[in-house]
């Protein structure tokens, strides 16, 4: 089985793609502007739901719910969508799913494909593949369709051209789109990218979708969108092809009464998506005469098993935990090396990939628990974020230096009069490097410390001395 | 009432003039300390870093020591978001029924230094007098895992002579995260970077909060920037009383 999320098998490191990352002033003035929008709005949508908290329990327990009974969820939905006229494709990997999907194409003499946006085929890098094949894809959704024609990967799972800003926009669509002239107010923009679009939305025979929710009940596919381009894809077309994670599938249409108030909300701070497209099979007369889906494991079935981590494929894709992210703020998407970013990302891209890829993500993180705050389905990013580190270090994966560190100092730490020595001992050895009572230039992994910050130079008397001091030795 | 304190092994070594403090404070309102010697650390740092194996033995040693204290005090929030998130989760991993108890038994005597004051003891009034402008960095596991709220505020606005100013963004990491800054560096420094500028924005003269350990983080950023603002726990601030109250202490 190949394994494969996006790109992420060549991505490097995440400090140091950060760091190269923060670099570009305008990225980071971007993403904090794009991100200060959206949770300000966010904030305004949520504070008008007295049941938010309830919602966020009830999508948890659903989500639950279906995961413990997934294999019976998603042969209700392959049954039922099979009754309706749909055709139901089971993928093992990245590149099952793209071949199912480029023979579906090319059995049809199809050289061309629309796309809504979905981040599930980013993670299969079904593009590549489609272009392999002779097939071009073009993807309709406005900021995917920045990224594909600026050739660029997606900074963000709702906003994927977050890092671009008005004036970036403009020259990709001068020069792409072979205009001789364009403004650079929104309306500008739309209106390029409506006139290219709407020749390929008329003329293109085959479509191509995610989804956000599938329904078992009824074998129903739910995709939710801003621009309308995905009702284009999705009813325009005479082939539509959906391809979507076996974690995607929801129980019943009721339990959409749920998400569909949490989803739009945490996402780009709506109360209702403008477009909210759901379809079951095929209609004669009406819609695609042809409707397949690829159902997807790319090693979600591994996630599955492990129950500590489990409640990561709870996830909905709507973004709220990178727009809180404090980290994500300063490095944006690209330094995660995924199409996955932000808190999510650092625990998904890890656990789809297995260890040995992405394995700095798991600490790309202060822990601060804002990504679980704002999660509308409520999965504990910073306790996964640390079983994963656990999984890391038993696997030896630290450096030498940290393991002989955390070694030590838990020794020192397993007693009141070891650690008072450990006190005396680390007094001893910090004047080489003191300085007017600060620490400066300390060794090995204490000098990512120093290299940015000041560290006071640790008093002469400790607490305990104090103390000891104080009450001639009571309490002891 | 006889209050245990729990200093924390950072605190103890790096923050000694906060435990000082805290004394000040709770024998000010008529209160008892206690320090009991053999005490270490909760474990936090082995924990989050996913040493989990090594902060095992330091909760057994910390329920040990605290078994029979009647109340037991720490001047850090995110030790105490260490103590009620993770020790249970500890007990249960390891499948001993009786550690579990004894994790119980130990969680509600467990308080953070301002919600020790706030409700355990019924104060926001601590009778301190500190006469300089204050601004307030509410830390990350004060707020989303203590759920601390407005307490340290409350205890700041009784404070004679004080003049706070709101801290923008106040909820924002401001990028420590324990080994998260020596691991990733740059970005943490990133971090802070932002946040000492609302810092200096507010132009007050002191930054507090109830966690050393971010204080020690942006105090470090202010001073290498060689800016006049100093972060003080807040402890230090209700443990200042008299007219000639100075801003001393640490970080």
């Amino acid at each position: 089985m190949s394994v494969r999320v996006g790109k992420a098998d060549h991505a490097p490191a995440f400090p140091g793609a950060a760091k190269r990352l923060m670099g570009n002033t305008q990225v980071r003035q971007n993403v904090r502007r794009a991100t200060d929008t959206i949770r300000g709005k966010r904030a305004k949508v949520v504070a008008e739901m007295a049941d938010w908290e309830e919602l966020r329990e009830a999508a948890h327990a659903i989500k639950e719910h279906t995961l413990r009974y997934l294999d019976f969820y998603l042969e209700q939905f392959e049954t039922n969508c099979t009754r309706a006229g749909g055709q139901v494709h089971w993928a093992r990997d990245a590149d099952e799913a793209n071949r199912i999907v480029t023979g579906l194409l090319q059995g049809r003499g199809q050289n061309e494909v629309i796309k809504v946006k979905t981040m599930t085929s980013d993670e299969t890098q079904l593009n590549v593949a489609l272009h392999d094949a002779g097939i071009t894809a073009h993807e309709t959704d406005l900021a995917d369709m920045i990224v594909q024609l600026g050739e660029d990967e997606p900074s963000h799972i709702v906003v994927p051209a977050m890092h671009r800003n008005r004036a970036e926009i403009r020259q990709i669509f001068l020069k792409k789109m072979k205009l001789q002239e364009l403004g650079d107010r929104p309306e500008d923009l739309a209106a390029a990218a409506r006139a290219y679009l709407r020749e390929k939305f008329l003329r293109v025979k085959a479509g191509f979708s995610g989804a956000n929710f599938a329904i078992a009940e009824t074998g129903s596919i739910c995709v939710v969108e801003s621009e309308g381009n995905g009702r284009m894809c999705v009813t325009l077309p005479e082939i539509l092809i959906t391809m979507l994670g076996v974690e995607k599938v929801i129980p019943s249409f009721n339990d959409l009464e749920v998400f569909l108030q949490l989803l739009p909300r945490s996402a780009t701070g709506e109360r209702m998506n403008p477009y909210n497209s759901i379809w079951t099979g095929v209609t004669a007369g009406d819609g695609p005469r042809e409707f397949h889906v690829v159902l997807l494991d790319n090693n979600r079935t591994g996630v599955l098993a492990d129950k500590e981590a489990r409640e990561t494929l709870d996830c909905i894709r709507c973004g709220a935990c990178l727009n809180a992210c404090p980290v994500y703020r300063q490095t944006g998407g690209h330094a995660y090396g995924s199409i996955y970013s932000g808190p999510i990302g650092a625990i998904l891209s890890p656990q789809l990939q297995g260890m040995e890829h992405s394995k700095s993500l798991p600490y790309a993180s202060s822990l601060c628990g804002a990504c679980y705050e704002v999660c509308p389905v409520k999965i504990d990013i910073p306790e996964i974020l640390i079983h994963l580190r656990g999984k890391l270090v038993e696997s030896g994966y630290p450096p030498l230096a940290e393991r002989v560190a955390m070694k030590a100092a838990a020794v020192a730490l397993a007693d009141g009069d070891r650690l008072a020595a450990a006190q005396k001992l680390a007094r001893l050895c910090q004047w080489p490097f003191e300085h007017e009572g600060q620490l400066r230039n300390l060794p090995g992994m204490l000098g990512g410390w120093t290299a940015f910050r000041d560290l006071a130079a640790i008093p002469k008397e400790s607490f305990r001395d104090w103390w000891a001091a104080r009450s001639g030795g009571k309490n002891a | 009432m006889l209050i245990s304190l729990f200093i924390t092994c950072y605190n103890d070594m790096l923050f000694p003039e906060t435990g000082k403090a805290v004394v000040r404070v709770l024998e000010r309102l008529g209160h008892t300390v206690e320090f009991r010697r053999r005490q270490t650390c909760c474990g936090q740092m082995h924990y989050n870093t996913g040493y989990q194996r090594d902060a095992f033995p330091m909760m057994l040693h910390f329920l040990e020591v605290f078994r029979d204290a009647e109340t037991v005090c720490a001047p850090s929030a995110s030790c105490v978001a260490m103590i009620r998130d993770h020790f249970p989760k500890m007990a249960e991993g390891a499948g001993d029924a009786s550690l579990r108890q004894a994790v119980d038994d130990m969680l509600p005597r467990v308080f953070e230094f301002s919600e020790l004051l706030v409700d355990k003891l019924g104060v926001t009034d601590v009778g301190a007098f500190f006469p300089h402008s204050v601004t307030l960095h509410t830390s990350c596991h004060a707020i989303r895992s203590l759920k601390i709220g407005d307490k340290p505020w409350r205890l700041l606005q009784q404070v004679r002579g004080i003049r706070l100013i709101e801290l923008p963004y106040r909820e924002q990491c401001c990028g420590f995260g324990g080994t998260f800054a020596i691991k990733n560096p740059d970005v943490s420094a990133a971090m802070v970077s932002e946040k000492i500028r609302y810092v200096l924005d507010t132009q007050a003269e002191i930054c507090t909060g109830v966690d050393n350990s971010c204080l020690m983080h942006i105090g470090g950023a202010l001073s290498r920037e060689r800016a006049a603002v100093r972060c003080l726990h807040i402890a230090e601030i209700l443990g200042a009383s008299g007219p000639n109250a100075q801003a001393g202490g640490a970080a």
